[in-house]
């Protein structure tokens, strides 16, 4: 059963006006430039900020409507801030244990043992908050919310406030939840690096409506998506190793259509993955290349050809079997290799990105 | 202790009780009141801030004869203690302890109110996503995040609750044991030339009041360091 959320929230100038059904599984990222209202639309849900006129379905249970408020605190979600939020008197430890002790003892989503291993954080328990880093602070965050036994799990731009090396750090944490857990998660975010990573289906929004909303494989290759995306539009495809050449340190990834050959970075035959290309690194041309350097080249359909933000520059959507791409050629280009609708061309895929 | 008198001891000893049971009594009335400032967006909050800042301003005088006023039988508070059967407070021991109230609420409700403030709205949203009730936010969290506003608050209600004078002398009079509070006893004796007495007590005073401060001067001092979250906002 979806959670239902329609708000109608007015901050000043600001009015966030939000109807949707979000799904009650997998990742929902909350995606959007900053003041779309993206952190307004989950605090209203958290019950955090109060709407105006607000009415939050969460499995057949009303948290808010024209006659009801459920409070915060009798939600059964898990919150984690922008900012790490350890309560600063606690230790790690005692932060943890605040959790455990106010939480829903009915249906443990996670046990201990399990958060404080996914999380990494069994050497840090001791200390207080002031003698861990951000990300630290965060992982036990993370950790905290998920000892509350939550039903929905939100999360605010939980990497907002770290620096490069720190997000990266806590990626894969992230990851491991999304695989672990079973019960919808509801991420703020606008970095589209995260969005690739772990959403799987994407609500975008844009001064306080609903733009977009759908299977994130869906909207990241329309050629409309209401977003610009600039240098990071690309197609995120699920995929899975099908083989190692132990020669040239390769692994064959197989998408629906196709086979890519990248980097092996030791993931074993079999696994499942994500890919993420970027329509930069498409390139396309009539004839299969027999002398580029280029490795993977696919025979693809057009679909539909647009222009991008700039003038000079095309973005053209491709398809090959189910799995589709994006590709940004220079409008000269697109011109010269007679790009249209229909037409079978080569596409050469410069790089592949494993997010997951 | 041949310095004082037991007319001294007496007033040492009135005042410290005075000075407990108000400082008891503030943090309990101060604390809503305080939260309530703190947290409030209500357009009552300027009016409800200066009723309660009033006594820093108002001359003890007029604060002691409006008290006296509404605590004599025709007044409000009267009238209503009347009704109770307590008779008036005017002269008397509970008249000073309400007096007292109203004279150092202004002392023990600003440093919690501030502290609740430095906190932010965040430690409290934190609770409530992990299922604290606002009662156990409160006893939980804001207690323990904000004890240095309320240990000042404590102190300096303490302290201004002893180094009380014109309001006393308005409501409470110079009944020895009742009413007659170390202030006021030196006043005594410097009305009968007994300077070497008034001496005594005044240098007391003087120490209490300079320890008092040192010590929250340094705890303030201390606290600061230990608390991140104010240092964020």
């Amino acid at each position: 059963m979806p959670i239902r959320a329609k708000i109608l929230l007015k901050r000043g100038d600001f009015t966030l006006d939000v109807n949707v059904d979000i799904p009650d599984r997998g990742v929902t990222v909350f995606y959007g430039h900053s003041g779309a209202g993206k952190t307004s639309l989950l605090r209203c849900i958290a019950g955090l900020e109060i709407a105006n006129n607000a009415q939050v379905i969460f499995k057949g249970e009303t948290w808010q409507d024209d006659n009801r408020f459920l409070p915060v605190h009798k939600r059964p979600l898990g919150y984690i801030f922008q900012e790490a939020s350890l309560f600063e008197h606690l230790t790690a430890q005692q932060n943890l244990d605040y959790a455990l002790k106010r939480a829903d003892k009915n249906k443990p989503v996670f046990n201990y043992q399990h958060a404080v291993e996914l999380l990494g954080i069994g050497s840090l328990l001791q200390r207080y908050p002031a003698q861990l880093s951000g990300g630290e602070r965060q992982r036990i965050a993370i950790a905290r919310a998920l000892l509350v036994n939550p039903q929905v799990l939100l999360m605010d731009e939980p990497l907002a406030s770290l620096d490069e090396a720190r997000k990266q750090e806590i990626l894969p944490y992230l990851e491991k939840i999304k695989r672990d857990l079973h019960i919808p998660i509801l991420y703020v975010s606008h970095s589209p690096d995260e969005v690739a990573r772990l959403a799987d289906h994407l609500l975008a929004l844009k001064d306080g409506k609903v733009v977009a909303d759908g299977p994130i494989g869906d909207l990241l290759s329309r050629l409309d998506f209401p977003i610009k995306l600039g240098e990071e539009a690309g197609v995120v495809l699920d995929a899975h190793i099908s083989e190692k050449n132990s020669q040239w340190h390769l692994s064959k990834i197989t998408i629906a259509g196709g086979e890519l050959w990248f980097r092996d970075n030791g993931l074993p035959i079999g696994e499942q993955v994500r890919v993420r290309i970027l329509a930069r690194d498409i390139s396309l041309a009539l004839e299969k290349p027999t002398d580029s350097s280029i490795v993977n080249c696919l025979c693809v359909e057009v679909v539909a050809c647009e222009a991008d933000d700039h003038p000079a520059l095309q973005l053209v959507k491709l398809k090959v079997s189910d799995s589709v791409l994006l590709a940004r050629v220079t409008s000269l280009s697109a011109e010269k290799l007679g790009i249209l609708p229909g037409k079978k061309i080569w596409a050469l895929i410069k790089s592949v990105a494993i997010v997951q | 202790m041949g310095i004082y008198s037991d007319a001294d001891l007496q007033a040492i000893w009135l005042s410290l009780k005075l000075a407990s049971l108000v400082t008891l009594l503030l943090m309990f009335i101060g604390t809503p009141i305080a939260w309530w400032l703190a947290r409030s967006r209500s357009r009552w909050k300027a009016i409800i801030s200066a009723l309660v800042a009033l006594p820093l301003v108002l001359p003890p005088s007029v604060l002691g004869f409006y008290l006296l006023v509404a605590m004599g039988s025709n007044g409000p508070i009267g009238e209503l203690t009347n009704a109770l059967g307590i008779g008036t407070l005017a002269f008397s021991f509970p008249g000073l302890v309400v007096g007292s109230v109203i004279y150092s609420l202004p002392f023990v409700v600003q440093p919690i109110q501030n502290a609740i403030e430095g906190l932010g709205k965040r430690p409290l949203e934190v609770a409530a996503t992990l299922r604290a009730t606002p009662w156990d936010t409160f006893f939980s969290v804001v207690l323990p995040l904000a004890k240095p506003g309320f240990i000042t608050a404590a102190i300096l209600g303490f302290a201004h609750t002893v180094g009380e004078f014109g309001v006393v002398l308005m409501i409470g009079g110079n009944i020895p044991g009742e009413t007659q509070v170390v202030s006021v006893q030196i006043y005594e004796h410097v009305e009968a030339i007994e300077y070497q007495q008034a001496h005594a007590l005044s240098a007391t005073m003087l120490v209490f009041s300079f320890v008092v401060l040192t010590f929250l001067y340094s705890f303030n001092k201390h606290a600061r360091g230990s608390s991140m979250w104010g240092a964020q906002k």
